[in-house]
Parts: C-alpha cells; structure tokens; sequence
C-alpha cells in the first residue's frame, strides 16, 4: 500500500540554499585571512541568514502535499543506472531545512561572540559553513547516493570540528575517535546501498532516487529488505550515536560549543532519523529491523541517561543526554511513528541547541572551566542565561506546555499504543524521562544556584556574556516553549504536525486512534515521575549547603559504573582496539618482512641458488667442455640409433 | 673388396680415439694434435664415400678440409705459443680464468 | 684386402700411440705415422692426388710447423699422471665409437663399388671440379689462408 508521490514541481531557487554557505565557505577559505575576523564571520553568518530566508520563502510556497525539485545536473550514468545532482523539498526535508539554516544561523551569531578572542576564527567560520552545506546536501538530496555524501561530509566536518584546536594532542585524537567510530557505521550504510542497488538490478531496476525506490520496494523480498534495514541501521548508529557506536559523542565534547550545539545536538546527529524517516517505505517491510531499532533505542536512552546522573563536566551531561533523547527517537522509529520522531528532532534541537549554548556562556564566563564543582550561584551573575537555561531545562525535562513536554509525550504514547509498541518500551522510557528530569534539574542547582564554589579571582570575573550571544539564547528559549505547540495531542487543540508530515511518512506512522483516557492517563504518570525527578533533584542540589558536593555523596559501586560510564570505551579497548593493535603490529613487523617481503625476496633467492647450481657447469676447463660436446653427440647419436 | 662399413668402422675409430685424446691429455699441443686426429678421420670417411658413389665431390671436400685444418693449426699453434708465454704451462687444466 | 686390414692395424696402433705417449715429440711421430699412413689408404681408395696432397701438407708441412712449436716452446716437465677423469674420458669415448660403428653398420653397402674410370681421382679431375664447380671456395679457402698468416703472426709476436 504504498501510496504514489506527487509529482514534484521544478524550482530553481532550491538550489541556493545549499550553494550560499558553500560559496561564502569558499570566500573565506581564500580571502579569509585578507578579510578579517570581523568581516568573515559577518559574510559566514548572512550566507547562512541568506539560506534560512530562502528556506522559509520556499517553505511558505511549499504546498500541502507537494514536492519541489531542481535538478542540478548528471552526476554519472551507467546504462540504465543514472544519478543526478538534484534537490527535493517536500514536508519533511521542508522542517529538515528550517532547522538546519534557522538553528544553524543562530549558532553563527552565537559564534560571532564566542571565538572572538580565537585567533582561529575565519578558519571556524569555514568549517562550519562547509558542515551547512553537507547538512543541507544531506536533507536535499533527492536520492540515496547523494544523502551519503552529505553524510559523509558532515563527518568530516565533525571532525575538523572536533579537533579545531588542534594543538592539544587530546582533541585531535577525540576527532579521531569520531571519525573513526563513525566511519564503522558508514561501512555498514555503504552496504546496505550497494546490497539495495543490486537486488533492485537484479530485478530490472536501476536507481537510487528516492520516488522511484518507493515506487519498486515491493519487488524485493523480505529477508532482502530486512538485510539492507539493518545495514542503514549500522550507519545510523555510527552518526546518531547510539548503542553500540555512541562512544564518539561524549568525547566530541573537545570541540568548541557552538560546534556541539550544532552539529552535536542540533543537526548531525539527527541524521540518522532523517534517514531513516526518508526511507519510512523500506523500513515498512522489515518488522524485525524496526523492533531491533525500537530495542536499541529505548536501552540506549535508559542507558546514556544513567551515566548522565554524575557526570560532572557541565558538556558531558548534555552530551549524555543528546545520546538518551536521540534515543528516544529511535524508539519512535522503531514502533513506526516517523512523525513523532521527526517532531521530536524539531523540538529537541531548540531546547539541546540552547542549553549548550548556554553552557557555553557559562564556560566563557568561568573562563573555561567546564567541572560543575566548581560551579555555583552564577543565578545572579548571568541572569539572561539563567533564565534560558531554566526555560530549556525545563523543556527537556517535559514540563507542561513546554515544547518537550508535547513532543516527548508523543512518543511514550506511541511508545504504549502503536502497533509495534509494548507497555514495557513505555516502561523504560517514562523511568527515562524521570531521571532526565533529575539530572538536568541537577545540573541547573549545581551551576547556578547555591554559593559559588570558584575560586576567589575567578568569581572577581564573573560576568553575563554580550549580546551577541545572549540573544540567540532568547531566541532558542522562545523556541523551546513554543515550537513544541504545533504537535499537542488531540484532546488539546490538536497536532498540525501529523497533517503536514503524514503525505511523507505515510505508510509508516499508525495513527492510532486509542482511549483518550488512556493517554490522559499516561501522561498524568509522566508529570509525577518528572515533579519527583525534579523535587529528587532540589532536595539534593537545590538547597544551600555549607559543605563541597561530591555528588551522589555514598561513592557506591552504582556509582562508580556510572561515573565511569559503565567502563565501555575501556571494554572496547581491551576487546577491539587492543587486539586490532597487536595484529597490525604483528602485520606490521613479522608478516609484512618476514612473508611479503620474504615471497618478493624469496623469488630473486630462488633464482639465484638455482642459477648457482648452473653455473657449477662453468669450470673453465676446455677439456670439461669437450665432454660435454660428447655427451651431447651420444645422446644424439642414440637417438637416431633409435630410428628405424 | 673391402666393403664400405669397414673403411667407416675404421673411420669412427680413429675419430674415437682422437676425442679420448682431446679429453684426457694436459698438455695443449697433444690436444691439438688428437684435433688433427679427428679431422684425419673424418677425411678418410669422405675419401671412401667418394669411391663407393663414385663422385668427385668428396676429394673435393678433403682438399677443402686441408686447407682449413692448415689454417686452423696454424692459428692454434700462435695461440698456444702466446698462452705459454704468459702462463709458462701448456696445463688446459691451469688455464680456468672463464670458471664462474 | 690384405693391404687394408694391415694398414687399419697399423693406423690404431699409431693413434694410440698418439694418445697416450707421455713424450710429446713422440706423439708427433706417431702422428707423422699416422698421417702417412692415411695417406697410402687414400691411393688405394683411388685419390692419389689427395693421398700426395696429405704427405705434402700434412705431414710434410702442418707436423713440421708442430715439431717446430714443440722445440721452441720445450716443455721439460712431463705431464702428471691424471685420475679419475682418464677412465671417464676413455669410457666416454669408447661408447663414441660403438655409436659411430653401431650406426654405419647398419646401412646396406653398395653391392658393386663404382666402376672407376681412368682419371678418377686424377689431378685433372680434381683441378676440373676445383676450377668450375667450386672455385668460389677455392679463392675463399685462399683469403683464409692469407688470414691464418697474418692472425697467427700477429699473435705470436714477441710483446716489446
């Protein structure tokens, strides 16, 4: 029951989305250093301001159910295989770009303020540009082919990022751990194309695009479906961060925090879910892969959010809870509701991109201090962020109204109704969403609240940061109530998300229709579990304590495992790296002398010792010779003897 | 009349020897001489073939042969006169500077 | 009949010496034997021209020219006695000659030798195949003479 897709309408303007931060990328990776600061960063900022104001015209024009495309030019063409370069724009790839330009360009601003003082600036505004234009590759492709290269792009300016300041050896092995970890997803994902291509091939059809994959999936069969599912899946894993190729992300907190915000919480990460959202038609038919995605995600979720109770780096909570929160799409995903996983995406972006934002305003007030012990009573130093901060706080945690109130909601009842729901995945993440309450209600009492546990001459510095950064705080505050509002349940005033995204993602998302009581029910549940999670936290936090706080204070094994985040990248040492070491250095000194070259030397060694034998025949002696002439003859001779 | 098979019989056996002594002796001027042996031999063949068929050619060929085992000798004689005057041995067995 | 065998013995005998003579003006008298008697084995077979030809330069000039380079060269030492390979030699050379005589033996002879004429093996036959047939091996034979000359002056001269 695959319904088909509109029939798309040309529109050259698309093409300039992506093209503007490409073209001010360029500009300032020549001229940059010729510009300035102040003028790349200002050309950075208005090329992505540019993009996010086509976006909207385009979103503006974009109707209900329909789809624009501009078609760039042939890629390549094999017989009857041929890739273009060409943009869509239909209601998905639409919220895709609005986030992408729009919280991308309030990150520009943001930076503006924030590297200031980094004599690295112009070569930050370049990287980041390039990181939109990938994104936007990503979201605008119109086939598979085009999505990865953007996928890939978008790793590599992951790990530019990530190792921006490159002269402490630490950050550029955390960039290498990205894209490393990321590059394992990757060959996952590269199989699950190549296996896609050929068994449509094999069938008769030859094409990534996405309208024509969705016209044809049917021809294959299920285990085929289930195998390319779950290859995507490995990739989506590796860039989205969740079990067993999470391990990347709280590291990438080395990079600057405007490349956290965008790319770590806001938009890379999140392509994982545009992926599979964009490919809702091929996940339809595999049941067992979309379980295996629901599973993971929901114990991803549970299990990031337990390591994110004492953690004490103000960027590695956050980290851990991008992690549980991607989670939480995934399990969306996985019971088949794309719309509520892409809601989430939306909301998500607003209030992770504020917080961390805001963490970066409270580490460039410290002066660089990231550990939250040292932290406290910044509440009347930095009343704008303050203020931010708690609205996203308590977006994230689900307070009423607020934008993660509605959309996590969504997926916790899917999560218990849908189809492929169960009231166990409800389980999981209502505990889930219990303690992410608690931990970032945590994070906000130790951070600002209480007395200041810095030292003396860093309290003298204390200050609110500049406009330039505070502003996009507002922006993102705003956003975080209210962007949430466009998906409320039915029995408020209804969801106008459902109706712009169901012509995309239809035949994945399962509306369904269950008892309004039963809803209302569930999330009465969730606002307890949240209100506890919340007094839980005040009690331990919130009140002024005369004494440092440790943290959970009882040092217990619970603890420790979960400081130590479960000790996972220690187990993948020990397990991968380690054994993977000792053959490349095995391969590297025994086999590749001893064999390879053995094999290589061992073939002029051969010639030689057999030539030696030879050469035994070159006495020099004439006489020696002679008799060699005659045995020669003899055998001659014999041999015509022979004849009759 | 001597059948033809004993005149090569005969031939192939002074042939035989004359190798034996190419082989055996260390001393070169022997060595040349077993060579002018052998070509004696093998003259002694073409002179009987020559009566048996009857045909010129064969006296011929011997004439030839002379002529070319004399200019042989001869180049070989000068040869071993200057090996000996670097070597001081007319040993075949000494002379082994081509051994690998 | 009986000239032949004779003379066969005879040859081997002189051969023999030849080879294994540990003096080497001996060898070359049983050289100049040999020579000789190849010689008269040529006249009974009709090539008297040959045969003379044969005392002529063979054993007249070519021996001489080697009895000439033994004296001059005058080799004092007699050689040493020789191991293992004289009787691989010898044994070698041996299989040679059963070869040689296991092949010639078996083609059939003519039944009836050529009837000879006259003049053959006469100089006059001789020169007329020499002059008409084959003179361009005539003259080449005598450039190559002219070349074993000069070569073999050139190489034996005294180094100053």
């Amino acid at each position: 029951m695959v319904e088909p897709t509109p029939n798309p309408m040309a529109l050259d303007l698309l093409r300039w989305i992506p093209l503007l931060p490409l073209a001010a990328c360029a500009i300032n990776m020549f001229f940059g250093a010729r510009l300035g600061k102040k003028t790349a960063g200002l050309l950075a900022c208005a090329a992505v301001g540019a993009s996010f104001a086509v976006a909207a015209y385009v979103f503006m024009l974009l109707p209900a159910t329909g789809v624009f495309r501009d078609t760039l030019y042939t890629w390549f063409e094999s017989g009857a295989f041929r890739v273009n370069v060409s943009f869509q724009v239909d209601a998905l790839t639409a919220v895709m770009l609005l986030v992408v330009t729009g919280i991308g360009f309030l990150i520009h601003i943001y930076s503006l303020g924030y590297m200031d003082h980094d004599e690295g600036m112009v070569r930050f505004f370049v990287y980041l540009n390039l990181f939109i234009f990938f994104m936007l590759l990503l979201v605008m492709g119109d086939n598979l082919l085009l999505l990865f290269v953007g996928w890939e792009g978008v790793g590599l300016c992951s790990y530019l990022l990530i190792g921006f300041w490159y002269q402490d050896h630490n950050n550029a092995i955390a960039g290498n751990k990205a894209f490393i970890v990321n590059r394992i997803g990757d060959f996952g994902f590269v199989l699950g194309i190549l296996l896609l291509v050929t068994e449509l091939g094999r069938q008769g059809i030859w094409t990534l695009d996405f309208a024509e994959l969705q016209k044809h999936v049917n021809m294959l069969s299920p285990a085929t479906v289930t195998a390319i599912t779950l290859l995507l899946f490995v990739g989506a894993t590796g860039k989205s961060a969740q079990i067993p190729l999470f391990v990347w992300l709280p590291d990438a907190m080395a990079g600057p925090t405007p490349v956290s915000a965008l790319i770590h919480a806001a938009t890379m990460v999140t392509a994982g879910i545009y992926m599979t959202a964009r490919l809702h038609f091929l996940f339809a038919l595999a049941p067992q892969t979309l379980s295996l995605i629901a599973a993971i995600g929901a114990a991803t979720a549970f299990f990031a959010a337990t390591i994110a109770l004492t953690q004490t780096d103000i960027k590695r909570v956050l980290a851990y809870s991008t992690v549980s929160q991607l989670g939480y799409m995934f399990l969306a995903v996985g019971v088949g509701a794309f719309g509520a996983a892409i809601f989430h995406l939306f909301t998500h972006a607003f209030f992770k991109a504020c917080l961390f934002l805001g963490s970066g305003s409270v580490i460039h007030a410290m002066g660089g201090e990231q550990d939250m012990r040292k932290m406290g009573g910044l509440k009347s130093h930095m009343p704008a962020t303050y203020w931010t901060y708690v609205i996203a706080t308590l977006a994230i945690a689900g307070a009423p109204f607020t934008a993660g109130f509605f959309s996590k909601d969504l997926i916790l009842w899917q999560a218990y109704s849908s189809a492929h729901g169960s009231p166990g995945f409800w389980l999981i993440a209502w505990l889930t969403a219990g303690m992410t309450a608690f931990y970032m209600f945590r994070q906000l009492f130790m951070v600002f609240h209480g007395g200041s546990r810095a030292d003396p001459r860093g309290q003298a510095h204390l200050h609110e940061s500049p406009a330039v950064m505070t502003v996009p705080l507002m922006i993102l505050a705003v956003g975080s109530i209210f962007s949430g509002w466009l998906g409320a349940p039915e029995y408020l005033w209804g969801s106008r998300w459902d109706h712009w995204l169901e012509p995309v993602v239809r035949g994945g998302h399962e509306v369904h229709h269950g008892a309004v009581e039963t809803e209302i029910t569930l999330m009465a549940l969730t606002l307890v579990i949240v209100a506890a999670g919340i007094a839980l936290a005040y009690v331990k936090y919130g009140r002024p304590r005369p004494a440092v706080d440790q943290g959970a204070g009882t040092g217990g094994i619970l603890y420790r495992i979960s400081l130590n985040k479960y000790y996972v990248d220690e187990i993948y040492d020990w397990l991968l790296v380690r054994p993977f070491t000792l053959i490349s250095d095995w391969l590297a000194r025994v086999f590749d002398p001893g064999v390879i070259d053995g094999i290589v030397n061992g073939v002029g060694a051969g010639a030689r010792d057999a030539s030696s034998i030879w050469r035994a025949l070159q006495t020099g002696n004439v006489q020696h010779y002679v008799m060699g002439f005659l045995a020669g003859t003899l055998a001659l001779l014999v041999y015509y003897l022979r004849q009759p | 009349m001597v059948p033809l098979n004993h005149y090569l019989i005969l031939s192939a056996a002074i042939f035989a020897i004359g190798v034996v002594g190419v082989v055996i002796r260390r001393n070169l001027i022997v060595v040349l001489m077993s060579i002018e042996l052998m070509l004696n031999a093998v003259n002694l063949t073409f002179i009987a073939f020559s009566r048996f068929l009857g045909s010129m050619e064969g006296q011929v060929i011997v004439f030839f042969v002379m002529a070319v085992a004399a200019a042989e000798a001869v180049v070989g004689l000068a040869i071993i006169i200057s090996v000996f005057r670097h070597r001081q041995s007319l040993d075949p067995q000494e002379m082994q500077l081509l051994k690998w | 009949m009986i000239i032949f065998y004779t003379l066969a013995v005879l040859l081997i005998l002189s051969s023999l010496m030849v080879v294994f003579q540990r003096n080497v003006v001996h060898c070359a008298m049983a050289l100049v034997a040999a020579l000789f008697l190849i010689a008269i084995l040529f006249v009974t077979l009709q090539a008297p021209m040959v045969g003379v030809l044969q005392i002529l330069v063979y054993a007249g000039a070519i021996m001489v020219l080697f009895l000439f380079v033994i004296m001059l060269l005058n080799p004092t030492s007699l050689e040493p006695r020789r191991g293992l390979s004289w009787g691989f030699g010898t044994v070698v050379a041996l299989l040679l000659a059963v070869a040689l005589a296991a092949l010639v033996s078996h083609d059939e002879a003519p039944a009836d030798p050529f009837a000879a004429t006259e003049l053959f093996g006469a100089p006059e036959s001789l020169a007329k195949s020499l002059f008409t047939d084959f003179v361009l091996p005539f003259e080449i034979a005598s450039v190559l003479l002219l070349i074993a000359i000069v070569g073999a002056v050139v190489l034996a001269k005294r180094e100053h």
